[in-house]
């Protein structure tokens, strides 16, 4: 059985590139890029070029804005924690009800350590409510931090709208743009943002890398000390193979996007039809427009997002589900509970999100097999 | 990833007797959407009283199919009397476990059966909440419920016991509540094992008599839309006085006895003399 793979918005396919790239430095040149030999020394300009990669791919003005850490939790937590811990005076700190726990997780920390925290809400189709954002940044200095693009939805958020509200008071601006670069274009040098956080994984290079933008100027507090390695804002020999990696993956997102994107938003809006017009009881959760190209995240009323995802899975087909039975938690997804996604759709929401390695008969096989599983889920229902 | 036993995958993959049964003897149905899970259980009696056809329907997760499919394949064939004696670690134990997480769906499980069994009973519809207080709000978890959970789960912690019965899993409003609950349940469980009751302080008796009537009596009172409140304790004498549509009730004197004091009898101890306040 072939695996169609529609996962990507939880981690994707390392791409042969990337791989090929990577494996000189667990071969070859394992040398230190801090040492004062040739061996160890000659390393060092690999990094650089991952870092100007990196830089080229969101559009910074200069490569040293670039730190390289182990994750997109890691850029979020240094950005969040680092940089109100940086700040003159306490900030509010601000953020959304729908952050991934990588953000909303820093933050519950500084408000248990006696910082003020507001959580903005977002309206049924899952957009941020700006107005709140607004009258919010004028109560003193903020740190706010809003997502890019929505994980469980592809929601896209304005942020250089929020950046600019942000800015008129005097508040630093962090996105977690874990699920946007590479997705959308960007020249982060020209929008007002302080912080951008991405993750090598949700790329296609491999996990256990990912880097934090800061703009020159932004004072970042480092969380691990005892080293000068990235210009002291984070301590520890770098990982030199994954960071090799992750730049030759920046510089395939960078190349491709366009076209790749066209691509995968063909597949995306033809599978999303098919559902919905297929299934009974199926409805989108978020908007049509401003949304990743490559994400869909649908509700099935009456029926259970788990029961759903093991039946997709016993033919192949890998996606996610907000359900809190598949969790181990009891509530399902806080982004469908922010929206207010009814009581018998929270529960039966699957969400499919591709990359450029699906292809139509990607799309052909769930379109035959989720209105079988559907209906076959339908008939235990004690509600239908 | 779940780590499901091969009876669990086979069982939601191939579950028996999914359906409806045709004019049934007992009906039950627990959970709701909102809960994220929902069982139907429906049986229909043979001439010999015993179990002939049962059939579920449920809104769940994969280990909510199997636990109520196994359900039926349990009790089918047994009485009413045999298949009430089933509780929830009977149908864990016959899926061959179910992750800790997922305990709750054998509680359903084992509900929605004494659900089906009260509807034949009484040909009412069953409400949990008439048996019981409401201690989780967020899905609706009764002290009955808990306390049940408690005894045949051996929980010792919240945790355990919001993976049995979901209580203590929304909000945590509740927990305080919950974890003198386990404390108290635990502990009577190992007194009645140990036969060493010990003997109450006064204050230890108020408390215990106006939870039983919180609990057992004033939930039936109010059914008639009447209540009552207590006035005194005086060693074994308890004072009390009807309101509502009990006071000057022409049968509230046996309301005192037949309910309050045999309630508190029961409950407190069998020296207790339940005494009417005008």
């Amino acid at each position: 059985m072939k695996m169609v793979y529609l996962d990507n918005n939880a981690t994707t396919q390392i791409a042969d590139e990337v791989r090929e790239a990577i494996i000189p430095f667990l071969t070859d040149l394992w040398g230190n890029p801090s040492s004062m030999h040739t061996f160890g020394g000659q390393i060092k300009k690999y990094v650089e070029t991952a870092r100007e990669q990196v830089a080229a791919l969101i559009g910074a003005a200069d490569p040293r804005e670039i730190t390289f850490t182990s994750c997109g939790s890691e850029s979020n937590n240094l950005a969040i924690r680092g940089g109100a811990e940086a700040m003159d005076k306490p900030p509010h700190v601000i953020t959304s009800k729908v952050e991934h726990a990588a953000v909303s997780g820093p933050c519950h920390y500084l408000e248990d350590r006696g910082f003020r925290l507001t959580k903005l809400d977002v309206d049924g189709k899952g957009r941020l409510d700006v107005e709140t954002l607004r009258r919010e940044v004028k109560a003193g200095k903020s740190l706010t931090s809003i997502m890019w693009a929505n994980n469980e939805t592809g929601m896209i958020f304005p942020v250089g709208l929020i950046g600019e509200m942000v800015h008129e008071f005097g508040g630093i601006f962090h996105t977690d743009g874990v699920q946007a670069v590479g997705k959308i274009p960007m020249k982060i040098s020209e929008l007002p943002i302080d912080m951008l956080s991405l993750s090598g994984h949700k790329l296609h290079a491999p996990k256990g890398v990912g880097a934090l933008y800061i703009r020159r100027g932004t004072k970042v507090k480092p969380l691990v000390l005892g080293g000068h390695q990235e210009r002291g804002r984070r301590a520890g020999t770098e990982n030199v193979p994954y960071i090799v990696g992750l730049g030759v993956a920046c510089d395939l997102a960078a190349k491709h996007m366009d076209e790749e994107n066209s691509r995968v938003k063909a597949m995306r809006d033809r599978l999303e039809t098919g559902i919905l017009e297929t299934c009974p009881g199926a409805r989108l959760n978020g908007d049509t427009e401003g949304r990743l190209s490559n994400t869909t995240n649908i509700s099935f009323d009456y029926i259970e997002g788990e029961a759903i995802l093991l039946m997709l899975d016993d033919r192949g087909i890998c996606a996610s589900t907000g359900s809190a039975c598949a969790s181990g938690s009891l509530e399902p997804s806080h982004v469908l509970r922010a929206m207010q996604v009814g009581g018998m759709s929270v529960h039966g929401s699957i969400r499919f999100s591709f990359s450029t390695y699906n292809t139509d008969a990607d799309v052909d096989a769930v379109l035959t097999e989720l209105p079988k599983i559907v209906q076959r889920l339908r008939e235990l229902s004690p509600f239908v | 990833m779940w780590d499901y036993t091969d009876k669990v995958n086979e069982y939601f993959r191939n579950p028996h007797n999914a359906g409806k049964v045709e004019n049934p003897d007992g009906e039950g149905q627990v959970g709701s959407l909102a809960c994220g899970d929902a069982l139907k259980l429906m049986f229909k009696l043979d001439d010999e009283g015993r179990i002939s056809e049962a059939k579920f329907q449920t809104f769940g997760c994969a280990s909510a199919i199997a636990s109520s499919s196994a359900l039926t394949d349990m009790i089918i064939g047994k009485t009413i009397e045999e298949a009430e004696q089933l509780t929830n670690k009977d149908i864990v134990d016959y899926l061959g476990g179910l992750p800790k997480q997922k305990v709750h769906c054998s509680v359903m499980g084992r509900e929605a059966l004494e659900a089906a069994i009260y509807n034949y009973r009484t040909g009412k519809k069953w409400d949990k909440q008439v048996e019981g207080e409401v201690i989780c709000h967020c899905f609706g978890v009764t002290d009955k419920e808990i306390e049940q959970v408690v005894r045949e789960n051996d929980v010792t912690t919240v945790e355990e016991l919001t993976n049995a019965c979901k209580a203590g899993g929304g909000c945590g409003n509740c927990i305080p509540d919950l974890e003198s609950m386990i404390q108290r349940f635990s502990a009577e469980g190992v007194a009645e094992e140990t036969g060493a009751a010990r003997p109450m302080t006064n204050l230890q008796k108020i408390h215990l008599i106006e939870e039983v009537i919180d609990r057992e009596i004033r939930p039936a009172l109010r059914q008639d839309g009447g209540d009552l409140e207590l006035v005194d304790v005086d060693g074994d004498t308890v004072k009390v006085r009807f309101r509502g549509a009990c006071s000057g009730c022409v049968v509230s004197a046996i309301t005192l006895k037949d309910v309050v004091e045999a309630r508190l009898k029961d409950n407190v101890s069998p020296d207790v003399v339940v005494e009417e306040v005008k």
